[in-house]
């Protein structure tokens, strides 16, 4: 009985696409929510936080009804590719990528919003246009905003369990992550491969944990108290 | 140093500023008023960093804004160096980097950074993050950083109110070295005479965003009405007088302007020099004979162009003529009744005292 490593390296997978994935779409998002003034602003904002408030399963359910065949984004994806959404690895992305879009979006706009308009208004009377003020001054001073998105959304797919249910399954190789082949190995009483996969699954966060904490803290260090 | 023409008609939406001003930037246009008389609002519509509801701004020659035409020239294409209040230097670089940031995007000539740095005395800063220097230091790193990205036009938003009092005048001087070594046209935006007379060479006074005064700093100076120059101890006159001689026994300096002499403290340039005279109101004392054994040297003839008195106040103001320039007189409303002062007298006007202006 060895440790399930095809989960192990399916969910970290998972984590890895979910985390790059979300941070570029979350970007412009976060970018849009801490610089509009529309008063629809608001509602976007609400519905970006949604998935903190409501059960997986619930979540889940409506992604299995969307993503059908016959549901709204299941049939353009068919349309465009020819396969299903549902019980599949980018289904499974993309459920991860909603289910976890607050994670990602609010740290980043707290770090936008940070920067304040002073730094970016000084960058462009010294001739840098809008996309350089962005690379050069921007993302450099939202580092730790990004650190943060990062690891919370990584952490947050990890440990994905209810939605998973939902709408993956228990594809080995395709939608089989450790949460779910943990929930199995007990549901069968099979305690040794529970534990396997659990030690692992714990060792690598908190390893990932320190790393990125230690990180933060020599970010910290070099950009000075409150930045 | 060429004259840059600032030609701008703005309407800035709920603060309503308008102005509808020619501006010779011939180095230093001072702009001159208190609080919310829209004096950072005009470098900010000037820098970009707001556009105008309606209106026209033209620079040089070039449109910067036209409301009618459509025009908006984003600031990043504007080639103003802009100085804030609170020096806004990028906190994850160094002074360094802060300054090779400008330096890469200047689109004129390369400016010689060892000039830069020489002149702001900045090289011991060099490596220091933002977060560790202080005030003043700020500032001069602003300033460098604005000058490494080689602007056509200098804004400063009053580049002393971050640094400590003491402070203030070692930073005045490295901007008055700046402006010296670097010629660039600057608007200059303070709210204290001391600054504007020491840099700027023409001054607006902006009030509840409108302009009131917009002419040569000898002149606005000299403008009894205006509040912005006439209240507060600072109220005084510049006048522009030629070195004639100087007397090395006594350590004195002899200047003539017009028909009138002058002499001040200390050996000043050389014959044939222009020297800018600060005369301060207070200390001008006004007689209608000629005094004797008295110990003030300086006594010209002068003529009483205005008085203004305000019943409120112990204090009258008194503009004079003397050799072709204005000079203001504050007596007391009680002196200025026993003299029986009138517009159009002939006076002498005893100066206690009169300072250069480092030029």
């Amino acid at each position: 009985m060895g440790i399930e490593w095809q989960a192990l390296a399916l969910t970290a997978q998972l984590a890895a696409v979910t985390t790059g994935c979300l941070l570029l779409l979350a970007t412009p998002l976060a970018w849009w929510l801490a610089h509009s003034a529309r008063p629809w602003a608001g509602w976007v904002e609400a519905v970006v936080a949604l998935p903190l408030v409501l059960p997986p399963t619930v979540m889940g359910f409506y992604l299995l009804l969307w993503f059908a065949p016959d549901g709204g984004l299941g049939s353009l994806w068919f349309n465009l590719t020819g396969g299903p959404l549902n019980f599949t690895f980018t289904g499974l992305v993309l459920a991860s990528m909603v289910y976890s879009l607050p994670f990602a979006t609010q740290p980043l706009q707290a770090a936008f919003a940070g920067i304040g308009p002073g730094i970016l208004e000084a960058g462009a009377t010294l001739g840098a246009s809008p996309a350089d003020r962005f690379l050069r001054l921007v993302l450099p001073l939202s580092r730790r905003g990004y650190l943060t998105a990062g690891v919370l959304t990584f952490a947050h797919t990890l440990g994905e369990f209810g939605v998973v249910l939902m709408i993956g399954g228990n594809i080995p190789g395709e939608t089989r992550v450790v949460s779910v082949a943990l929930y199995e190995a007990v549901e069968t009483l099979d305690y040794g491969s529970a534990h396997r996969l659990a030690g692992v699954l714990l060792a690598f966060s908190f390893v990932v944990l320190l790393l990125v904490y230690g990180l933060n803290r020599r970010l910290s260090f070099r950009l000075g108290p409150g930045i | 140093m060429t004259p840059l023409n600032i030609e701008a008609v703005l309407e800035l939406g709920n603060f309503s500023l308008q102005i509808s001003e020619q501006l010779p930037v011939d180095g230093v246009l001072g702009v001159l008023g208190g609080n919310g008389a829209g004096k950072t609002s005009l470098l900010r519509l000037l820098a970009g960093l707001e556009h105008p509801h309606s209106g026209r701004l033209e620079v040089d020659g070039v449109c910067w804004f036209d409301s009618e035409r459509g025009i908006a020239l984003p600031t990043h294409e504007r080639r103003v160096g802009m100085v804030f209040q609170d020096a806004r230097l990028f906190p994850h670089l160094s002074v360094a980097g802060n300054l090779d940031f400008a330096a890469r995007r200047a689109r004129g000539p390369a400016v010689p950074r060892e000039q830069v740095l020489d002149t702001l005395g900045l090289g011991p800063l060099l490596n220091r993050r933002p977060a560790a220097l202080s005030g003043g230091e700020r500032q001069r790193v602003a300033l460098a950083r604005a000058l490494m990205s080689a602007p056509k036009l200098l804004l400063l938003d009053e580049p002393l109110s971050a640094a400590d009092m003491g402070y203030r005048g070692e930073l005045l001087s490295y901007l008055h070295e700046v402006i010296g070594s670097f010629g660039l046209p600057t608007v200059y935006v303070a709210h204290t005479l001391d600054e504007m007379t020491r840099l700027a060479r023409h001054l607006l006074v902006l009030r509840g965003g409108k302009c009131v005064a917009n002419g040569r700093i000898t002149e606005v100076l000299a403008q009894l009405d205006l509040p912005e120059v006439s209240q507060g101890h600072q109220s005084g006159a510049v006048i522009e007088a030629t070195v004639a001689a100087h007397d090395a026994t006594y350590q004195l300096t002899h200047l003539t302007f017009g028909d009138q002499q002058l002499s001040v403290t200390g050996l000043m340039g050389t014959p044939g020099d222009q020297l800018r005279i600060r005369i301060y109101a207070t200390d001008v004392a006004i007689a209608t004979r000629r005094p004797e054994a008295i110990s003030i040297r300086n006594v010209l003839t002068a003529t009483v162009d205005g008085i203004r008195v305000d019943a409120q106040l112990p204090y009258a103001d008194v503009l004079l003529t003397s050799g072709g320039h204005p000079i203001r007189a504050r007596l007391t409303r009680a002196s200025l009744d026993e003299l029986g002062l009138a517009e159009g007298q002939s006076v002498f006007a005893l100066l206690k005292a009169a300072s250069l202006v480092s030029d």
